[in-house]
C-alpha cells in the first residue's frame, strides 16, 4: 500500500509535516499512540525535501550522480529464480568434478559430503533426509539435494561467493561446470549433463514447493 | 563476584552447505587456565567469602576454559571479563589500585577514552573468516550497548573498505539509476534512531542443548542495541524514483561473498534506512563501515553490512541466504522462508550465570526485552519457575524495535529459586516457553529462539542457566 502512495498524496501529506521537527507526523492515526511520537518510528510519509531549509515538499535534493551502464553492469550479475539473467557459457559434470577437486574439496570434502569443520557437506540424498523432514528430526543434513529450492541460485552464489578466499576468479563456464558437478552429485541431473543457460533454467529441484511465506503475525499465540 | 566463562556455547549461526558451521567452533577462549583464578591472581581475596574459588573450580572442573579477576570493592558485584586470544585489545595488566589514590598526581587526559582497568567486557569471537561474536549482555547496564561491544556475525571475513571511493548504486525499476558516495548520502537530511539487532540463530545451542554453565552472553549475546544515523531509506527511494511495480529490492554487500538478501519495497518505505554512523561515530568496520542497510526489528542478517547496491524488481531473488539458511523448518514438511520479523523475547541479565551472590537480601531482577514488531507492552518476572509471575518495572517508555530494560525487586533468603523473564509486545505476542515453540514448530527448528529462559538460584548463591522451560 505505501509504495501506492501518489507523489500528489505525498506532497499533501508532507505539507503537514513543516514542524520544527520536519518528520512529525500529524496524522490522526499516528496519534492514536500517545506515549511515542508514532513519526519516530517510520518514515511512510516522512519527506526529507520538507526539513527546514531544503528544497520543499515533494522535490528532490539531486545528489549522487547518474549511475551509466558500465557502473550498474560491474555489479548487477546476480541470478534469480527464474534464470534469466544468466549468462553465456557452459560446463559439464566432468568438467565441474575435475574444477571441485581442485578448487573445492580441501574445504568441502571430497565428493562434498563433508571438509573441515566448519563446513558441512553440500551432497548427500540420504533416504532418511527425504520428504523433507527437518522440523522434526534434527540430526538430518541439509545438502543442495534436498534443501536447496532452486538451480539457478546454485550458480549466483558459486559466482559471487566462491572459493571463499578468491571470489569472482571463476569463469562462467567454469561455474556452469561446477553446478553441474554438484547438482549431478545431489542425484538431481544425469553425470552426462552439460549446462547452460537454458539447460540450468530447465532444472528443477526436488523440494522447490516446499518452502512456504511465513505466516507469523503477532499477536497472541505461537507460530 | 563475576567469574566471566568463555564455554563456547556455540549460538553462533549454523549454516547449511557453505564453510559458516561456527556453532560448533571453540573460539580459543581464555589464555587464563582456571588454575590461575583459584589462586586469585594478585593474591586478592574477595570480600564476600569463599564461594568464588569453589565456583572457579567448578567451571574449571567443566572443561571450560574460563577467565577471572577477583575485585576488590567490597560487595560490589564488579563485571570481570575475561579476554578471548582473538579480541583486539590485549587484556590490561592487573591493575593495583593505591591504598590512597588521592595521595599522588592522576593520569593525564587522553586522546580516545578507555575503560578502567578492572572493567575488561569482551566479546567471544567464534570462527576466523565466517564468524560471530557476543556481546556481554551480562557485564551491560541500561540498554545502549557499546559500539565496539555490539555482536558481529559476518559470512565471509569483514572487507576493509574506503569511504573515499565507496559507492552505492541504486537501479533496476527506478526513474532514475544513480550512484552514492558516502559524502551524498551524508549531504541528505539525517535522523537518528535507536533499534535492536538480532541474529535469528541467537542462542541456538542453548535452546538445543540447554547446559547449565551458560552465560547471558551465550545464551542470548547476539543481539545489540545501538543508535543508528544515517537516511531514511525512503530518502533514497524518492531521489532515485522508485516505479510504484517495483514490488521487491535486492541488498548487495561489498565484503567477499557479496551478500545479497531480497526485500519488500515497502519496508523501504517504511522505517527502513541506510546508515553511516552509531553510537555518534562513523560505522565500525564490523558494523558495515562506511554504509549498512538497516531494517527495523529484522532478523540480523538482512541488516546488510558493506552496503553498495539496491536493485528494484518485482519477485525475491531467491539468494542462498534466503534458502538455503535463515530459513525455518516446519512441522509438516515445509520450511518457513523469509521470516524476517524477531518475535518478542526478553532475558534476565542479572543475576545469571557465572555470578555467585554472595548476600542474601534485595537485589533486583534486571534484563532486556525486545520485540521486532513494535513496543514491549510488558515483562514478567516469576523467581518460582513459573507458578507465579510478577510485572516487572520498565525503565523509561519503550521504543519500537527497541531494547528495553526492566527489574523486579527481589528479596532472596537463600532459598533454591528459579527465575525467569516472559515479555509480551504491542501486538499481545507473549514469549512462549521451549516447549510450546516445539510442539509448534519441532524438534529441527533452528532459527528465531525467543523461548523463555531463565536462571536457577541455588541456596549456596551459585546461579545456573535454566532453558528447559
Amino acid at each position: 500500500m505505501r509504495r501506492h502512495l501518489s507523489s500528489a498524496a505525498l506532497v499533501l501529506l508532507a505539507a503537514g509535516c513543516n514542524s520544527p521537527a520536519a518528520d512529525g507526523d500529524q496524522s490522526p492515526a499516528a496519534s492514536a499512540a500517545p506515549a511515542v511520537p508514532a513519526a519516530l518510528a517510520t518514515f511512510e510519509r516522512y519527506d526529507a525535501a520538507a526539513v527546514p531549509g531544503g528544497p520543499g515538499p515533494g522535490k528532490r535534493y539531486a545528489l549522487g550522480t547518474a549511475a551509466s551502464t558500465s557502473v550498474i553492469a560491474r555489479w548487477n550479475t546476480d541470478v534469480g529464480a527464474q534464470g534469466t539473467e544468466l549468462p553465456p557459457g557452459k560446463g559439464s559434470v566432468g568438467e565441474g568434478s575435475a574444477l571441485y577437486t581442485s578448487l573445492c574439496a580441501s574445504c568441502h570434502g571430497v565428493g562434498g559430503v563433508g571438509g573441515i569443520a566448519p563446513n558441512p557437506p553440500l551432497v548427500g540424498r540420504d533416504s532418511s533426509a527425504e520428504g523433507f523432514r527437518f522440523a522434526r528430526d534434527p540430526q538430518l543434513t541439509k545438502t543442495i539435494g534436498n534443501y536447496w529450492p532452486y538451480a539457478t541460485t546454485l550458480f549466483d552464489y558459486i559466482k559471487r561467493a566462491m572459493p571463499l578466499a578468491t571470489p569472482g576468479s571463476l569463469t562462467d563456464s567454469q561455474v556452469y561446470a561446477l553446478t553441474a558437478y554438484l547438482l549431478a552429485a545431489n542425484q538431481v541431473i544425469a553425470d552426462t549433463t552439460t549446462l547452460d543457460a537454458d539447460a540450468l533454467r530447465a532444472v528443477r529441484m526436488p523440494y522447490r514447493d516446499r518452502f512456504v511465506r511465513d505466516d507469523r503475525t503477532g499477536g497472541p499465540g505461537v507460530r | 563476584m563475576r567469574v566471566e566463562s568463555n564455554a563456547p556455547q556455540g549460538d553462533g549461526h549454523h549454516e547449511g552447505h557453505n564453510g559458516d558451521r561456527e556453532d560448533n567452533l571453540h573460539g580459543a577462549p581464555n589464555d587464563r587456565s582456571a588454575s590461575e583464578h583459584a589462586v586469585a591472581p594478585d593474591g586478592l581475596t574477595d570480600a564476600r567469602g569463599t564461594s568464588v574459588s569453589r565456583r572457579v573450580l567448578l567451571t574449571g572442573a567443566a572443561g571450560v576454559a574460563a577467565g577471572a579477576l577477583v575485585s576488590v570493592l567490597p560487595g560490589a558485584a564488579v563485571g570481570q571479563g575475561g579476554t578471548s586470544a582473538g579480541a583486539s585489545t590485549p587484556p590490561p595488566a592487573p591493575s593495583r589500585v593505591p591504598a590512597d589514590p588521592g595521595s599522588m598526581l592522576g593520569a593525564p587526559t587522553s586522546a580516545q577514552g578507555m575503560r578502567a582497568a578492572a572493567v575488561n567486557p569482551a566479546r567471544v569471537p567464534v570462527g576466523a573468516v565466517s564468524g560471530s561474536s557476543r556481546s556481554p549482555l551480562g557485564e551491560l547496564t541500561g540498554t545502549i550497548t557499546p559500539s565496539d561491544l555490539h555482536f558481529e556475525r559476518h559470512h565471509a571475513g569483514v572487507p576493509a573498505l574506503d569511504a573515499a571511493t565507496h559507492r552505492l548504486v541504486i537501479h533496476g525499476l527506478v526513474d532514475r539509476p544513480m550512484e552514492f558516495s558516502v559524502d551524498d548520502i551524508r549531504r541528505l537530511p539525517q535522523v537518528s534512531r535507536t533499534y535492536f539487532i538480532e541474529c535469528s540463530g541467537n542462542g541456538r545451542a542453548p535452546f538445543k542443548s540447554p547446559k547449565p554453565e551458560t552465560t547471558a552472553q551465550a545464551a542470548a549475546g547476539m543481539t545489540s542495541n545501538t543508535e543508528w544515523t544515517g537516511v531514511p531509506l525512503a530518502t533514497l527511494f524518492r531521489e532515485v524514483g522508485v516505479k510504484r511495480e517495483a514490488s521487491w529490492f535486492l541488498a548487495e554487500g561489498a565484503d567477499a561473498c557479496h551478500m545479497t538478501r531480497s526485500v519488500p519495497v515497502e519496508k523501504g518505505w517504511e522505517d527502513a534506512m541506510v546508515v553511516w554512523a552509531q553510537n555518534g561515530e562513523p560505522l565500525r568496520p564490523a558494523q558495515g563501515y562506511p554504509l549498512r542497510l538497516l531494517l527495523p526489528g529484522w532478523e540480523g542478517n538482512i541488516n546488510l553490512k558493506w552496503l553498495r547496491r539496491l536493485e528494484l524488481g518485482t519477485q525475491p531473488w531467491m539468494t542462498r541466504w534466503e534458502t538455503s539458511v535463515y530459513t525455518d523448518p516446519l512441522l509438516g514438511d515445509t520450511a518457513r522462508q523469509f521470516s524476517f520479523v524477531i518475535d518478542a523475547k526478553s532475558v534476565i541479565t542479572s543475576p545469571s550465570f557465572p555470578d555467585v551472590i554472595g548476600t542474601r537480601g534485595w537485589r533486583p531482577v534486571t534484563g532486556l526485552a525486545w520485540s521486532g514488531r513494535g513496543r514491549i507492552a510488558r515483562v514478567e518476572v516469576s523467581t518460582d519457575g513459573g507458578a507465579s509471575w510478577h510485572d516487572a518495572e520498565l525503565s523509561g517508555t519503550p521504543q519500537p524495535k527497541a531494547h528495553v530494560r526492566f527489574q523486579y525487586m527481589w528479596n532472596w533468603r537463600g532459598e533454591e529459586a528459579l527465575l525467569l523473564s516472559r515479555a509480551t509486545d504491542e501486538t499481545g505476542q507473549v514469549q512462549p516457553t521451549r516447549t510450546a515453540l516445539i510442539d509448534v514448530r519441532g524438534p529441527g527448528t533452528d532459527y528465531h529462539f525467543n523461548a523463555i529462559v531463565g536462571w536457577r538460584v541455588q541456596p549456596d548463591g551459585a546461579v545456573f542457566y535454566h532453558g528447559t522451560t
